[in-house]
């Protein structure tokens, strides 16, 4: 019986639990709480994903209504893939919360942080689970309010975090109503809100303008959502003031899951077929996801924040997913989705490894990085790792990543694109290398005595680390299931 | 607000009749218009009101913030116990039909509890909010951004 609700038990484990954690009030038995939940599931997103593999797509009817009346849950490769995507981070996340929560916000917020992320985490889980279409605007919704509350939170280390917290919720605001507005349209038009009916009736319309209109504006909202570069002035600062362990969640995730719901948009809902989709994808994705990884990447170098300095990379990185998706070719998709978990790998380890900094010095600036290498080996040695992943590195899974854009590049018969994704991961040389250079080559300021973060941090840290090793070396688990998800998302038939 | 007695006695004249309004938003939700939300909000205007006349100290003696975080909760878990409640007794998640012996009961039983949890938490975050505006201490000052 359990088996067969799990895709309810997804969502409404951790929506459960925010409640529970907001009446527990003690910091530390919120905690437990929220570690159990999270570990819980990813064991379901496992089940999840290995039920999808081998069994096809999971249909689930909540509150036994039939689609395309009641809400669907619809679960192929592609979400199962982003389920355990977002699951297994907050999995690692949370063993190293407890110590980074407790150094940088105050104790009697401790239970409503807790609170706040789990709704976050049930927003991301649901985004990714809906075959609803104004449902997943409902969990954007969820996951942003979450956001923002998190984000905010940083303004116990600096007070800069609320303006950025308000940035984002503007940005964020506009970016939802675009969205809803986009969605709107598409009901106007079509009577449903279900992906699958969606994908049917507009089909059937043919030359429709509020379709295209309703494409405009789905187009815009999310890519406010996931900081389509040049719409991506909200993440800079919201990952940079945010208390640690929120900036790692949500750079391994809430983006992700933005670039998931495009997808979805994009292949199953309207389709190849669709008139301006190719169109779109050449002329606006293309020169936007080329112009972000340039402009995003040249701007990291010039940081003076190391969390800042990895979010502009993130603004680049994304434009690497995106640069995928334009090649509008199933080589480019895979190297997409494969992105979105390897990426996730790369900068949850960076940004646990910026944390046990901030963890020690009180800050995340370069001057504080100073001579790090020494007294600091581990979690420098782990941002070295990381680093080299996001350059993209043979033996990391920033290469594969990589290696599968190239392919699909290649494939649309774009070298010139090739060329500029590896003149790119120059750059991130030059921004990583300089933060290196300036741990292992400079010698520590006057008088700070600082030691190795707690073991609580480093383990964290140090799995996703050897993820990215791992996942780097014996790619085929990764590949073929991105493969799996990207066939079902362009190709119809998984 | 002591020297303003037409504002305190209509007030007062007033409160008792909003949430009653209240209430009958909530309970006739599902058969007319209306619902957890409105029910709430016009629940919630009651104690605001209360607060802005009377001020905001008396207010919050008569829901202290402990009740209304609780309440916050509690809502949200009545409307997910009741998912639960429907997932145990052998239907998909929220489903209402088997919480009563015919499916017409169930649907209205389930709707009705639904609805319930919807009020209690939309009347408590809407306090929240209010107190936690009304409540804000003095401007941050220039040097602490």
């Amino acid at each position: 019986m359990i088996l067969q609700h799990l895709p309810a038990l997804q969502i409404v484990v951790p929506l459960v639990a925010a409640p529970i954690c907001l009446l527990l009030r003690r910091g530390d038995l919120a905690w437990g709480l929220t570690l159990i939940v999270s570990w819980a599931a990813l064991a379901i997103a496992v089940m999840l994903l290995h039920a999808v593999i081998t069994g096809g797509v999971i249909s689930y009817e909540l509150g036994d209504w039939a689609p395309p009346w009641g809400i669907e849950y619809r679960i192929d490769a592609a979400n199962a893939f982003v389920l355990l995507i977002v699951s297994g981070i907050s999995a690692v996340v949370l063993p190293y919360a407890r110590a980074s929560v407790a150094s940088e916000i105050e104790e009697s917020k401790h239970s409503l942080f807790y609170t706040a992320y789990l709704l976050c985490l049930t927003g991301l889980l649901g985004v990714a689970i809906t075959g609803d279409a104004f449902n997943l605007f409902v969990f954007l919704e969820i996951t942003s309010l979450a956001t923002y509350v998190l984000v905010a939170m940083g303004a116990g280390r600096d007070r800069r975090a609320l303006t950025a917290a308000f940035t984002y919720l503007v940005m964020g605001t506009i970016g939802a109503t675009f969205f809803v507005i986009g969605v709107g349209l598409l009901y106007m038009v079509t009577g449903t809100l279900n992906m699958a009916d969606l994908a049917l009736r507009i089909a059937d319309l043919g030359d429709n303008r509020t379709v295209l209109v309703a494409f405009a504006f789905l187009v815009v909202g999310l890519g406010l959502k996931l900081a389509l570069f040049p719409l991506h002035l909200w993440l800079p600062n919201a990952y940079a003031y945010a208390p640690s362990v929120v900036s790692v969640f949500i750079a391994a995730t809430s983006t992700k899951v933005a670039v998931y719901a495009l997808l979805r948009f994009l292949f199953t809902i309207f389709g190849l077929e669709f008139s301006v989709e190719a169109l779109t994808l050449t002329y606006v994705f293309l020169p936007l996801a080329i112009a972000g990884m340039f402009a995003a990447s040249t701007v990291a170098i010039f940081q003076v924040d190391i969390k800042r300095m990895l979010a502009y990379s993130s603004v680049a990185q994304l434009g690497y997913m995106v640069l995928g998706v334009s090649f509008g070719n199933v080589t480019g998709l895979t190297a997409t989705i494969l992105h979105l978990f390897n990426h996730a790998l790369i900068k949850g380890g960076l940004f646990m490894a910026l944390g046990c900094v901030v963890y020690r010095c009180g800050s995340a600036s370069i001057d504080e990085m100073r001579g790090l290498g020494r007294q600091m080996p581990l979690t420098m040695a782990a941002f070295v790792i990381g680093g080299l992943s996001l350059i993209g590195i043979p033996l990391t899974v920033g290469f594969i990543s990589k290696w599968y854009l190239i392919l699909g590049a290649l494939e649309a018969g774009w070298w010139p694109v090739a060329v500029l994704i590896v003149a790119t991961s120059l750059l991130a040389v030059l921004y990583i290398g300089r933060v290196v250079e300036v741990a292992y080559l400079q010698p520590a300021p006057e008088g700070r005595v600082v030691t190795e973060a707690p073991r609580s941090m480093l383990i964290p840290m140090w799995v996703l680390i050897v993820a990215n090793i791992y996942f780097g070396i014996d790619a085929s688990l990764t590949t073929s299931v991105a493969g799996t998800a990207a066939r079902a998302l362009i190709g119809g038939t998984p | 607000m002591k020297q303003h007695l037409v504002l305190r006695v209509v007030a007062k004249m007033l409160i008792p009749p909003i949430l009653l309004f209240a209430l009958y938003v909530q309970f006739h939700g599902d058969f007319g218009p209306g619902g957890g939300f409105q029910a709430g909000v016009i629940f919630a205007a009651a104690f605001i009101l209360y607060a802005l006349v009377f001020g905001l100290e008396t207010a919050r003696r008569v829901v202290p913030d402990r009740l209304v975080h609780t309440a916050m909760a509690v809502g949200l878990l009545i409307f997910a116990g009741v998912g639960f409640a429907g997932l145990l007794l052998g239907g998909n998640y929220l489903n209402y039909s088997v919480l009563a012996e015919n499916q017409k009961a169930g649907q209205h039983l389930g709707i009705t509890l639904i609805e319930f949890g919807v009020g209690t938490t939309v009347v408590a975050v809407m306090i929240t909010i209010f107190f936690a505006f009304a409540g804000r201490s003095a401007r941050m000052s220039d040097e602490d951004w």
